[in-house]
């Protein structure tokens, strides 16, 4: 815990830095050095095909996965085997993904509090009136004592990234948030995350929703074949994108 | 703090998806609706009354209510007369008789933990307690040797309260450890995976007539002489290693349902392992194979009834026993039927509870 508290307070801004990270699963390699570093605050959209390594990325931001080589750091904290580093990192850090991943046993109230209740040794009345902060935070505090099967895709979503904020991470990773939604409720999922956003948080976005990426991200990051190809501000990399892989990813997605 | 703006969520009834009621048919429809179901309901409603004038001739008509006097049964019909006569025997064995009560407090304290399980409200860390506490009470008061109270030795336990006691310590104490070898044949770890799957299928590969043999007079044996392990106690482990086998294999079909993202969710929220299996993955494991844990619930229950042959006097050889009496003639069909039907009792309400609470689960998806 004392390095993890003392690397913190570094006067650095990154949040998360990543040096010449592989990975494998078996013999196929998934990530082939990747650098990337993210400051305090800055939104990151990742996008590039299916099998590009983007979501083994983020993945590996948490150690959901654990990289064989190179260094992550997140505010600070270097992820390594380390169990305590491990847990001060998914401290930091929250995470929403593409199939929501909610407990389907327990009420969408008690999804957020639980968690709070179990990790954080919270008190449960201080986890109720947090958990009902951030619900109504994502605009659903009148679906509270209902169960997630109860609720549409759109809805699932938004307690997720609830569940996750209960936990107030300076950093948010997004694991394809839209795909599993129908599209009539892509828009209230994105409009959470943008609403995020706008309070500052740090971002970490895999998304094909390139509306988004144009309207939030600082930073679009082109990933193929376990490689970042292209990294650009979205002007740039919407109008000018350099990497013929990336002007044929783009010519697929946005038609 | 920005406000948020956005359409408000296209309200989905979940209802909508559910598949369309099947309307109820009535009596004659289902008694008589096709050819199929006609011939059958006359083929059986043939059988039933030829064989109804018989049993009911044996079971009621003929049969000797109350007697005094054994010799009255030499007739025909059924001697309930010798149920009621040996009804404290079967049901408690050579327990001593001014004793009694003690183990009729001990069935009502099975019902009372039983009353406290059936709530889906109460489950949780207490009613573990309250049902550790409830078993060591019974067993204190079966043995006594406290308070006044006279000691018994579990030789001169029998009846009911053995039977009951077997399957309820048996199926509490192997369900925890159910769940341990359940994970330890998912783990990572090689030597844990090994020792899980090789206690799984030693235990299931051996009938458990021969576990019980070999905890009765085997382990005996092996033992130090000056260990000396209660009876009772070493069958109660023998039921305890095969429930435990067979209840593993169950929650793994549970484990295995229960979808990778739910543990990868609390990972990353940061819940331990431990927490995450109890609160989490085990609720949603368990939910899914109530239907199986039933089954494996009301073959324990019966299994028990095995023990008669290493010695221990559970219900079904109290019952036996009783029916070796000279002064009886044969009265065995009365015996069987009587504790059958004790059976019957028990495991029909575990079977009913489970629909019960599938139905719960159910409702607590869609709704």
């Amino acid at each position: 815990m004392t390095t993890a508290h003392r690397l913190q307070d570094a006067p650095d801004n990154t949040a998360v830095l990543i040096e010449d990270v592989h990975k494998w699963f078996g013999e196929y390699q998934a990530l082939k050095g990747i650098d990337l570093a993210i400051r305090r605050g800055e939104r990151i959209v990742i996008c590039g095909p299916s099998g590009s390594g983007k979501s083994t990325l983020i993945r590996c931001v948490n150690r959901l996965e654990a990289h064989q080589r190179g260094r992550i750091t997140v505010n600070g904290v270097e992820l390594t085997g380390n169990l305590r580093n491990i847990d001060a990192v998914r401290r930091e850090v929250g995470m929403v993904f593409q199939q929501f991943n909610l407990f389907p046993h327990l009420s969408v109230l008690e999804n957020c509090v639980t968690p709070l209740v179990l990790a954080r040794g919270t008190p449960r009345a201080e986890a109720v009136a947090k958990a009902r902060h951030f619900l109504t935070r994502v605009r659903i505090p009148e679906q509270a004592d209902k169960f997630p099967g109860q609720l549409s895709g759109g809805q699932q979503q938004r307690v997720a990234i609830a569940r996750a904020l209960c936990m107030q991470p300076s950093i948010m990773l997004f694991d394809e948030p839209t795909s599993a939604l129908d599209p009539e409720m892509v828009k209230e999922v994105l409009d959470t995350m943008v609403a995020l956003a706008d309070d500052g948080m740090t971002m970490i976005v895999v998304t094909h929703e390139m509306g988004f990426a144009r309207r939030v991200a600082d930073r679009v990051v082109f990933m193929d074949h376990g490689k970042i190809v292209e990294s650009a501000v979205p002007d740039e990399f919407f109008s000018h994108p350099r990497n013929e892989r990336t002007k044929a990813f783009l010519r697929q997605i946005l038609h | 703090m920005t406000p948020i703006e956005f359409t408000p969520s296209l309200l989905v009834d979940r209802r909508a998806t559910r598949p369309p009621p099947v309307p109820r048919r009535s009596t004659a429809g289902i008694l008589f609706g096709d050819l199929t179901s006609a011939l059958l309901t006359i083929v059986t409603g043939g059988l039933i009354l030829l064989a109804a004038p018989a049993i009911a001739k044996w079971a009621i008509i003929d049969a000797v209510w109350t007697t005094g006097n054994p010799s009255a049964c030499q007739q025909a019909g059924a001697c309930w007369a010798f149920i009621a006569d040996k009804l404290r025997f079967i049901l408690f064995g050579v327990y001593p008789p001014e004793q009694q009560w003690r183990p009729l407090v001990v069935i009502g304290l099975v019902l009372l933990g039983v009353l406290m399980t059936l709530a889906p409200a109460l489950w949780g860390r207490r009613l573990i307690i309250g049902w550790t506490v409830l078993v060591a009470v019974m067993l204190a008061l079966m043995w006594g040797g406290f308070l006044g109270l006279s000691f018994v030795p579990t030789s001169r336990w029998g009846g009911l309260p053995v039977t009951l006691l077997l399957a309820v310590v048996s199926l509490g104490l192997g369900f925890p450890f159910a769940v341990l070898l359940a994970l330890g044949r998912r783990s990572a770890w090689p030597v844990t995976r090994f020792l899980s799957v090789f206690t799984i299928e030693i235990v299931r590969g051996l009938p458990l007539v021969g576990l019980l043999f070999v905890a009765s007079i085997l382990l005996p044996l092996l033992l130090p002489a000056d260990w000396t392990i209660d009876k009772l106690g070493r069958t109660v482990a023998a039921l305890t290693v095969f429930a435990a086998a067979y209840l593993a294999e169950v929650v793994r079909g549970g484990l295995q349902g229960v979808p990778v993202g739910q543990q990868e969710a609390a990972r990353a929220l940061g819940i331990p392992y431990w927490k995450t299996v109890c609160y989490i993955v085990l609720p949603q494991a368990i939910q899914k194979v109530i239907p199986p844990l039933t089954n494996t619930a009301i073959i324990m229950v019966k299994n028990t009834s095995l023990v008669m042959i290493v010695g221990v006097f559970d219900m079904l050889g109290a019952g036996r026993s009783a029916a070796t009496d000279p002064a009886w003639p044969a009265p065995y069909p009365e015996i069987y039927l009587f504790v059958a039907s004790i059976y019957f009792v028990i495991c029909y309400g575990i079977s009913r509870y489970s629909l019960w609470l599938e139905r719960r689960v159910r409702e607590k998806d869609y709704q």
